[in-house]
């Protein structure tokens, strides 16, 4: 009886999944957007579907490795040696930029100027106060207040702390001892809100707080941003130019496996908390036409897809890197030992 | 329980007396593998919650109880901080909701016109029916800037350097924290008390309250020392049910509780339930260790439901005597 209901359980899902050309995949929601977006086009015009579940960066390395889908999605980057032992193979998709919001009445976004140090110790509590000398001394042009700083972080764990954290990990040392960089760590201080919406919300309710927020969201919701310092010891401003200043100035072409973490980059214009989202996809593909839909649609993604992802306030790879990820493809995702698709 | 009852029913020689037996027999089967995949889930549930669990109570043991150190980074994990903050805000939550469901039920029963009585008892059975996010946004959007600014503020501001009050309510001014989740929590069980509690009421026969009455007592007399003592028992199951959801309550307490997983040191502090920690949590859990954890929290919840559960049988019992 118990075998019965198995079998028809199991046809059942078969039948779900075996549509010609159809892909699931899932993971990190923060590009769920723009993929969904992607994927609605890509049906207009090729009539494949395909099916992302944004069910958390976590669970898109967890599903891909179990096999379950097509395709697993993360914006913290596996290291090489992680890939190499699960037999996975990744490549990044879109970029996206962390911005810190605050809450000082009458200061405008982008007035404030602060340095990863800084932001470091406030958020270890060691900068308890707005008219902090070290803020200050940042901020000569601004006659800051005594009021108290209160730290807004995330509750859950997401791809935004993740480059927040890693941030703050590469320019405050004391950060690295005692907190370390990950997409959920112990805060220190703080009061964590659920998802963006929760951390700007804190911000919004709370006079003297900071949060971090994906620049999309601040974007949309007019968000008091402040500044950080790159690597140059500039300010640039936080939208799509400095995202892709920062994601042109990486070394992926020297990057084993893709492990790339657009963070504090060189260059004078780079904002410095930029991050990419990647996809993961199994080497080595038991069915070569489920590999082939994949990156086909991502190539379709990569040739078509800019101008959307633009619309949605992501940022599109620059041009070269497509063009190294595309020729990766031939090598890197086989069935059999044959290439399942190579990009034209 | 099934295996107690179902020897009893056939000793009686209850399936036997009819002359469809075999329906009885078929009803009889049906009813009692009901029970049993009951019982065989909530088995299954446990056991592969403490599986799950396991290397979580393996590496840190009785620690992981009573450490507040919550540290993904270092796979260091300590439940103190959601562990108390989940008591905290069910207690508190029941503690508000409870007078109120007694009051607005006793108040349908005995005292409301049928013409206001139905609306009350239907508005009351909608606050049920709204999903526990809308709670969540609600709380966070238009109550706790409201709690904030009316009550915080006032309360921070009016307590003096050192003073007990300080202590209590302590913290950052912008609604995020324990005692807010308790009254969204509060909220949100009201309903299921109240409900409970009315039909409790309704059970009453109308003869026992008349003689009450006959006797001349007044309807506050009446209440107290006929209508309630006679549902006596009752209340703890609807205390027991109110107590039960608000252990459990997840999205609407994730919104509004603050996160922070360190142990509440005032009213007005943020902190976490196992819930929150669970729902926030497990969709970014990568690392084998943080999944471990967050199952073991689980299984706690589990412990803690049951033992709420188990201290109500034993009041049940005692009131029986």
């Amino acid at each position: 009886m118990y075998k019965k209901f198995i079998i028809a359980f199991a046809g059942l899902a078969v039948a779900g999944a075996a549509v010609a050309g159809d892909i699931a995949g899932a993971g990190a929601s923060f590009p769920a957007p723009v993929y969904a977006r992607w994927a609605e086009m890509y049906r207009a015009s090729t009539g494949s579907k395909l099916n992302y579940q944004a069910i958390g960066s976590g669970g898109g390395i967890k599903q891909i490795k179990a096999s379950t889908v097509d395709f697993g999605a993360s914006d913290k980057p596996l290291k090489p040696a992680d890939l190499q032992g699960a037999g996975l193979y990744q490549f990044p998709t879109v970029v996206g930029g962390v911005v810190p919001i605050i809450n000082l009445p009458g200061l405008a976004a982008g007035r404030i100027k602060l340095t990863g140090a800084v932001l470091g110790d406030i958020f270890l509590g060691k900068i308890n106060r707005w008219n902090n000398p070290e803020i200050q001394s940042l901020n000569g042009h601004l006659k800051l207040p005594g009021t108290p700083i209160t730290v807004v972080h995330r509750s859950d764990g997401s791809g935004t702390s993740f480059l927040f954290t890693t941030y703050l990990s590469m320019k405050n040392p004391e950060w690295a001892a005692k907190v370390g960089g990950n997409d959920a760590v112990q805060w220190p201080v703080g009061l964590g809100g659920k998802g963006n919406d929760g951390v700007s919300a804190f911000v919004k309710q709370t006079v003297g707080s900071i949060g971090y927020v994906e620049y999309a969201y601040a974007k949309q919701n007019k968000a008091a941003y402040a500044l950080v310092a790159n690597k140059a010891n500039r300010f640039p401003p936080p939208v799509t130019a400095s995202f892709s200043a920062a994601a042109a100035g990486a070394k992926w072409a020297q990057a084993p496996g893709n492990y790339v973490l657009l963070l504090d980059q060189a260059g004078p214009n780079a904002w410095p908390i930029t991050g990419a989202t990647f996809i993961l996809l199994h080497k080595n593909q038991t069915n070569a036409e489920t590999g082939a839909s994949v990156l086909k649609f991502f190539d379709w993604a990569y040739k078509t897809g800019d101008a959307s992802a633009l619309a949605l306030d992501y940022v599109p790879l620059p041009a070269p890197v497509k063009a190294q990820i595309r020729r990766q493809w031939a090598t890197s995702v086989t069935s059999g030992g044959k290439p399942v698709y190579v990009a034209k | 329980m099934t295996a107690t009852t179902l020897p009893a029913a056939r000793a009686s020689g209850f399936a036997q007396k009819a002359p469809g037996a075999t329906s009885e027999i078929i009803f009889r089967w049906a009813c009692a593998s009901a029970a049993t995949l009951l019982l065989a889930t909530l088995s299954g549930v446990v056991i592969s919650l403490a599986i799950g669990g396991w290397p979580a109570f393996h590496t840190f043991g009785f620690q992981f109880l009573t450490s507040t150190t919550w540290d993904p980074v270092g796979e260091v994990y300590g439940a103190a901080g959601p562990i108390a903050g989940t008591l905290i805000t069910a207690f508190l939550a029941l503690l508000m909701a409870l007078p109120l469901a007694m009051g607005a039920s006793i108040f349908l029963v005995e005292f409301a016109p049928a013409r206001l009585s139905r609306p009350i008892a239907m508005a009351i059975e909608l606050l049920a029916g709204i999903p526990s996010i809308v709670y969540g946004m609600w709380g966070l959007f238009v109550f706790a800037p409201w709690f904030a600014e009316h009550v915080q503020m006032p309360l921070m501001m009016a307590a003096t350097p050192g003073s007990w009050l300080e202590t209590l309510v302590q913290g950052v001014p912008n609604g995020a924290n324990i005692f807010t989740a308790s009254m969204i929590l509060a909220i949100m069980i009201l309903p299921y008390m109240a409900a409970v509690f009315r039909e409790l009421l309704l059970t009453v026969p109308a003869q026992v309250r008349e003689a009450g009455y006959g006797l001349g007592c007044t309807p506050f007399e009446v209440m107290k020392s006929v209508t309630v003592p006679y549902v006596g028992q009752g209340m703890i199951g609807v205390i027991m049910l109110g107590l039960g959801r608000a252990l459990g309550e997840t999205m609407a307490v994730t919104f509004i509780i603050g996160n922070a997983h360190n142990f509440p040191k005032s009213m007005f502090d943020s902190g976490s339930t196992i819930a929150s920690t669970i729902a926030s949590e497990f969709a970014e859990a990568s690392s084998p260790e943080h999944t471990a954890a967050l199952i073991a929290l689980g299984f706690v919840l589990f412990v803690i439901t049951f033992i709420v559960l188990a201290i109500a049988r034993i009041l049940l019992a005692r009131s029986k005597r």
